[in-house]
């Protein structure tokens, strides 16, 4: 490579790796914006932007940064903040479990098994991921109603257990990879239907299932219109459904509500850096092999 | 197609049951519900009366549905337009052999997708606080004569969407373009290069049709997904915003729903919002056929 072609190449990796510094700055800096936010106190919160400036150790006025906000979320029993952490752990893993089980059980349904109706249902799973979710809002909420769930976990969980979206990917995803040989052979040594299915499938597409379980997760967890409109105790919301209370009482307090956005934020980021490989290439499995 | 035939006649209906029950119970009879309901007006989900397509009729001369839907088609329009190509650019970035920490740039630019609307919308009301929010001290950083305060929650609610949205979205997006780019068949690009093609040229002509359907399946996905906005505005704006200037489609069902107690009209909004969609649906689809058959 001749000397001029070597240092535009140098010229253009340089180029790539500043453009995506600068979008990973702006990526990252709300997040830090936050984290700064959340600890200043209410003297301090305008005063600069990120940390507060000041004279003491590395230019920053280390007095203007509290707990106090934690403090208050987690102790004023008004805000019942703590309340609201341990719902959105409950709702989340909850409903997370059981559709990640009843899809990867449907979609195994779908992509091994010969029985009639076979072709009808995979019909009415793809008919049903075009059904925007708003259109299901005031007829679901009627039912709810007549059902006398209305305030109920039960109302708000249940009908979000088995999605036609997490039917699709398992059936996707298992069609190739569960050998039909395999299970014929466990049929002969004895093995009975259910056993199979939680002993040898689900720890084929173990992978599969664990990015699923993730996605629904975060779901439920950053899920609002749902829990708005069905619950009314304000001890049963989840935190996204508190978070916009305590934004509609303590509207200027953003300290507070800043401290209140990172709890609410910090357990899906720390779930999903522990586990993102498989979230990541589970996402597209199911859009790039279509 | 590979399926088991040996089972014994119950296996399949056990494993499918629990999608059965829940699907009918929770999904295709509210459908049904909702036809119904479109054509009832309700107090509360109890009285009920019968109005036939009055709801319809009523909502073709509701001047705020055709502010809402008006609002909601400005925001699709603008946040998928600028969205996309973004996406798309940090995608090719990434997918480039030399980059090195690729992993980190991706997890760096995924993160917004982790936070929640709501949270979102929560940390965006005090960024775009219209003195002493970061966006609008940035801006008179780079721009001198920019004023000392921009309402941006109150005049300029649309682009402000746009903004956050941006946030929220490009990175998404950018992991399944990356995932289609990965899957550019590099043949073909060393052919191209060989033939004496130049950057723009093969990104152009080899790289752009190979990805053209899944482009073409996240341009759709995010169009109805930015047609059923609701929570940003509703949680940044604590409502509609002065002058409706942040209702939305979904915003406006939800308030005749659930803060009026109309399920009847709400249910009609649902209709209208449905029928865009699919109409969307199968433009794409024909769109795409065309596109495939051409190429």
């Amino acid at each position: 490579m001749s000397v001029e072609a070597k240092s535009t190449q140098r010229m253009m990796t340089f180029m790539m790796y500043a453009m995506l510094l600068v979008f990973a700055l702006v990526t990252l800096l709300p997040f830090f914006y936050l984290l700064c936010s959340a600890f200043k106190t209410k003297e301090a919160f305008f005063s600069s932007h990120f940390l507060p400036r000041g004279e003491g150790f590395l230019g920053i006025d280390w007095g203007g940064l509290t707990f106090e906000h934690f403090r208050v979320l987690f102790t004023d029993p008004s805000l019942r903040f703590g309340r609201s952490v341990l719902n959105s752990v409950f709702l989340a893993s909850v409903t997370s479990i059981f559709a990640t089980l009843f899809s990867a059980m449907g979609g195994y349904a779908l992509a091994k098994f010969a029985f009639r109706g076979n072709k009808l249902i995979t019909g009415i799973v793809l008919a049903s991921l075009i059904i925007p979710g708003p259109l299901l809002l005031a007829p679901g909420y009627q039912l709810i109603y007549n059902l006398g769930l209305l305030d109920s976990y039960a109302g708000l969980i249940i009908p979000g257990l088995a999605p036609a979206f997490g039917i699709f990917l398992f059936r996707q995803s298992m069609v190739n990879s569960i050998p039909v040989d395999l299970m014929e052979a466990a049929r002969i040594d004895g093995c009975g239907e259910i056993r199979m299915f939680f002993g040898i499938v689900l720890p084929l597409i173990k992978p599969m299932a664990g990015a699923f379980l993730l996605i629904t997760f975060l779901g439920a967890w950053n899920n609002f219109i749902g829990p708005q409109i069905i619950l009314q105790s304000p001890e049963k919301f989840p935190l996204a459904v508190s978070i916009a209370q305590l934004k509609g009482l303590y509207g200027t307090n953003y300290g507070l509500l800043m401290a209140g956005t990172l709890v609410s934020i910090m357990p899906v980021m720390c779930l999903f850096l522990l586990l993102q490989k498989d979230f990541i290439s589970g996402l597209t499995s199911g859009a790039v092999k279509g | 197609m590979n399926l088991s035939a040996t089972h014994p006649k119950w296996a399949p209906y056990f494993f499918i049951a629990p999608f059965l029950i829940i699907f009918s119970v929770f999904m295709a009879y509210p459908m049904v519900q909702s036809m119904i309901l479109a054509t009832q007006q309700t107090f509360g989900p109890q009285t009920t009366q019968f109005v036939g397509m009055g709801n319809f009729s009523d909502l073709w001369s509701d001047p705020l549905f055709w502010r809402a839907i008006r609002n909601t088609f400005l925001y699709a329009v603008a946040s998928v337009t600028i969205q996309l190509p973004l996406s798309l650019g940090l995608a090719v970035l990434l997918n480039s052999k030399r980059l090195k920490g690729r992993a980190f740039f991706r997890l760096v630019f995924f993160s917004p997708s982790l936070v929640g609307i709501v949270f979102v919308a929560m940390m965006f009301a005090l960024m775009f606080h219209e003195r002493d929010g970061l966006i609008n001290a940035f801006l008179r950083q780079i721009i001198p004569s920019f004023p000392e305060e921009l309402p941006w929650l109150q005049i300029y609610v649309m682009p402000a969407l746009v903004i956050a949205s941006l946030w929220m979205y490009v990175g998404f997006n950018m992991i399944y373009f990356l995932a289609a780019l990965q899957g550019v068949d590099s043949t073909l690009l060393e052919a191209a290069e060989i033939d004496g093609a130049g950057r723009w040229d093969r990104f152009r002509h080899v790289v752009l049709p190979q990805i053209a359907p899944v482009t073409g399946f996240i341009m759709l996905l995010s169009i109805i997904g930015s047609m059923q906005l609701f929570e940003l505005p509703y949680i940044l704006l604590g409502g509609p915003g002065p002058e409706n200037r942040g209702l939305t489609i979904v915003m406006y069902l939800y308030q005749y729903g659930f803060e009026i107690g109309d399920l009847g009209y709400a249910s009609a909004i649902g209709w209208s919002l449905a029928l865009i969609l699919m109409g969307m649906a199968l433009v794409q689809r024909a769109a795409t056929r065309r596109a495939t058959n051409v190429g």
